[in-house]
């Protein structure tokens, strides 16, 4: 299923290359975008794996821009 | 501005007095044993405020493995000068990279903002109605068949047919184009067009996933994940880059110190060095430009389906396209009525406007595209009552009887049921002679009386637009089309292509843009089509241009480059953005990479200071997106 994520105030256009690499490495993601501009995340996800992906995803975002909100769309 | 930015400033502030305090200090305890530490402690303190959040992601970072972070650099750089006892250097370049990231926040903000205010066609609400009662609801809600209702000033919500009300609609976000259009009863409406005048009514056509503004919307924002040759070039150099600096910052530091022994001054230069090692300016603006161009293409009707396609716009030499419906208007124009000598000899000086008059009324009541031609060309009353026995035959064309004759109206099939034998090969003689286009032939008591001569009317400004697109920098234009020889032939002519191919089934279209592509070596091939029937063929060339898009899902989803109207002139004026866009990336390449190497080498010389090197990351981070903001004024 397709996931999509406001990440509100991301201001750093390196963080959010990274945060899009970390996420993209999870398991059972694939196809994981985080555009700069839009401050939006998008992934596909496979089903059963959505919620720990979210949690997993949210854990990096955190630690990565502490000051970054994770909205779910 | 956002609270967060808000928060920074005041954080600024605090930090800067409180390093103002910690000058003062030093001045005045001066001479005391104490004084140093007593400076020491002031200056600490002000650093904390300004750099507790460098310090902690850089501390979550080195705890995660990941050490070339710009947080980690910069906590590396202000612990050097420290070290090396120059207190206020250290506060004063965390105070400046502060300052510098709340501008380049500030500044992000306000390109998103344009960005978005752009992009500000998605609909807030449908009013939709149900039960005979109005009601406001999100325009998702809404279902085909259902009945919404649009006031003037409202922007329609939803792709659908007007059902009742008169009124213009300024379709400008969707086209571009300036001029309203006029709709009522029948015309269909696409949603994120405006309604000016009047109150209408429209049956909803596709549910709000499907419509023409959230495929329009999805398509620019998804556009950023195509990234153009530049943007790749940047995410592999960003990746190396900071490597080399933080590399090269230890050699000077060892190398320096080694040779003349002053230790202090070279960790005070290495430290300058990893004040630069952030490719930020680079990371941020080059994607921004992009995404800045496409967004100002957008706004001119043209959407561009990623950074890529820029690449590949700003290279065309060669275009090829589609007749009908590109270079074509795709409607049906009466060009010249031939009159047969024995019809001529009959009626005299009138007998082509009585051709014309004849077969109006044979047509009157047929709904085919030619037909309405014919009866509009003639443009008077026709008085319906006057034709009877009128019998419409599929595939061939029309028979009635007018004031006692028997007239037939139709092509060549028609003609062989309705002539004698001895008239027929009058009918194949004008056959040989067309120019092009398709013949309606008339006879009148199964004698050859003439024909109209139907052409596919060439839209306006398409022969300037092609000048246009040659200027540009277009040398070879091509048209494949499925219609006959002599059509294509006066097409080309009409228009100064260099070359054509006709007759062509849309197997054919494929085998000739594959024949193109492989003779053109230097520069790209644009496919040019309505993007109903040549799918295969736009994702087949180099890029694919689709026209006269609005409300086709075809087209859009086949296409690398949607233009909303039908206008050619679309195509240079695409190709000019996608320059103006690539150069911006390469000036903001060059401004970041040029002042960055210029303060390294300074600095390794010891004259840059670390004031110099904090302007060299984020100041040109600054410059690099206002500049990167002019790709967005696309005009």
């Amino acid at each position: 299923m397709k996931r999509t994520f406001i990440l509100e105030d991301l201001d750093c256009a390196h963080c959010a290359a990274k945060i899009q690499e970390e996420v993209g490495k999870l398991d059972g993601v694939s196809n994981c975008v985080v555009t700069f501009l839009t401050t939006k995340m998008v992934y596909d996800v496979e089903d059963d794996k959505d919620k720990e992906v979210e949690k997993k995803m949210r854990a990096i975002v955190k630690q990565m821009e502490p000051d970054v909100e994770v909205i779910s769309k | 501005m956002t609270k967060k930015l808000k928060r920074m400033i005041k954080r600024i502030i605090l930090g800067a007095v409180v390093a103002l305090i910690a000058v003062v200090v030093t001045k005045m305890t001066e001479g005391f044993s104490w004084g140093k530490w007593a400076s020491l402690a002031a200056f600490i303190a002000a650093y904390l405020i300004l750099a507790y959040d460098v310090l902690k992601k850089a501390g979550v970072n080195i705890i995660h493995g990941r050490v070339f972070d710009e947080n980690f650099l910069m906590t590396v750089a202000t612990f050097g000068a420290f070290g090396c006892g120059e207190f206020t250097e250290a506060v004063a370049v965390i105070l400046f990279y502060q300052i510098g990231e709340a501008f380049q926040s500030y500044a992000v903000n306000m390109s998103r903002k344009s960005i978005k205010s752009l992009m500000d066609i998605r609909p807030d609400f449908a009013r939709i109605s149900r039960d005979g009662e109005e009601k406001e609801v999100d325009p998702s809600e809404v279902a085909i068949g259902d009945i919404i209702i649009v006031k003037p000033g409202e922007r329609i919500p939803l792709d659908g047919v007007v059902k009742s009300g008169q009124s213009s609609v300024d379709t400008s976000a969707i086209t571009g184009e300036s001029l309203p259009r006029d709709v009522d009863a029948g015309t269909s409406v696409v949603s994120g067009c405006v309604n000016l005048s009047g109150v209408i009514t429209v049956e909803v056509t596709s549910e709000f996933a499907q419509s023409t503004v959230s495929k329009v919307l999805t398509l620019v924002e998804e556009a950023s994940s195509k990234k153009a040759h530049a943007e790749q070039f940047i995410t592999v150099f960003a990746k190396v880059y900071t490597p080399i600096v933080v590399g090269c910052a230890v050699l000077l530091i060892i190398g320096g110190s080694l040779i003349t022994g002053d230790i202090r001054e070279w960790i005070y230069r290495g430290m300058t060095f990893l004040l630069i090692s952030c490719p930020c300016a680079l990371v941020i603006s080059i994607p921004l430009s992009f995404f800045g161009g496409i967004g100002g293409a957008g706004k001119n009707g043209i959407l561009i389906k990623g950074g890529n396609y820029m690449d590949v716009l700003a290279r065309i030499d060669t275009l090829v396209l589609d007749k009908t419906g590109t270079i074509t208007k795709g409607n049906f124009a009466i060009g010249e009525i031939e009159v047969s000598d024995d019809y001529n000899g009959r009626y005299g000086e009138g007998a082509g406007d009585r051709l014309l008059k004849y077969a109006a009324m044979c047509e009157s009541y047929s709904t085919h595209p030619i037909a309405v031609s014919i009866v509009n060309k003639y443009g008077k009353d026709i008085d319906k009552n006057a034709v009877s026995d009128i019998k419409e035959i599929a595939g061939k064309g029309v028979e009635a009887v007018i004031e006692g004759r028997k007239y037939c109206v139709g092509n060549s099939k028609l003609m062989k049921d309705a002539l004698s034998e001895a008239d027929y090969p009058e009918i194949e003689k004008c056959s040989d002679v067309s120019m092009g286009g398709t013949l309606v032939y008339v006879a009148e008591d199964g004698k050859y009386a003439g024909h109209l001569h139907i052409i596919d009317e060439i839209k306006d400004g398409a022969v300037e637009a092609l000048r246009e697109c040659r200027k540009a920098g277009v040398n070879s234009i091509i048209m494949l089309t499925g219609d006959n020889e002599k059509t294509a032939e006066s097409v080309a002519g009409k228009v100064g292509l260099d070359k054509f191919f006709a007759n062509l089934s849309p197997l054919d279209k494929v085998t000739a843009i594959e024949d193109i592509l492989e003779n053109n070596k230097i520069g790209k091939v644009a496919f040019v089509g309505d993007g109903i029937n040549d799918a295969p063929v736009l994702t087949r060339a180099d890029i694919g241009i689709a026209m006269g898009a609005m409300g086709s899902d075809a087209a859009i989803e086949a296409a690398d480059i949607v233009i909303m109207t039908d206008e050619l002139s679309k195509i240079t004026e695409a190709k000019r953005i996608a320059k103006k866009t690539l150069r911006i990336v390469k000036e903001n390449i060059w401004l970041a990479l040029g002042v960055k190497i210029g303060v390294l080498v300074l600095a390794a010389f010891g004259i840059a200071s670390m004031w110099a090197a904090i302007f060299a990351d984020v100041g040109v981070a600054f410059l690099a997106i206002m500049n990167a903001m002019r790709a967005l004024r696309a005009k």
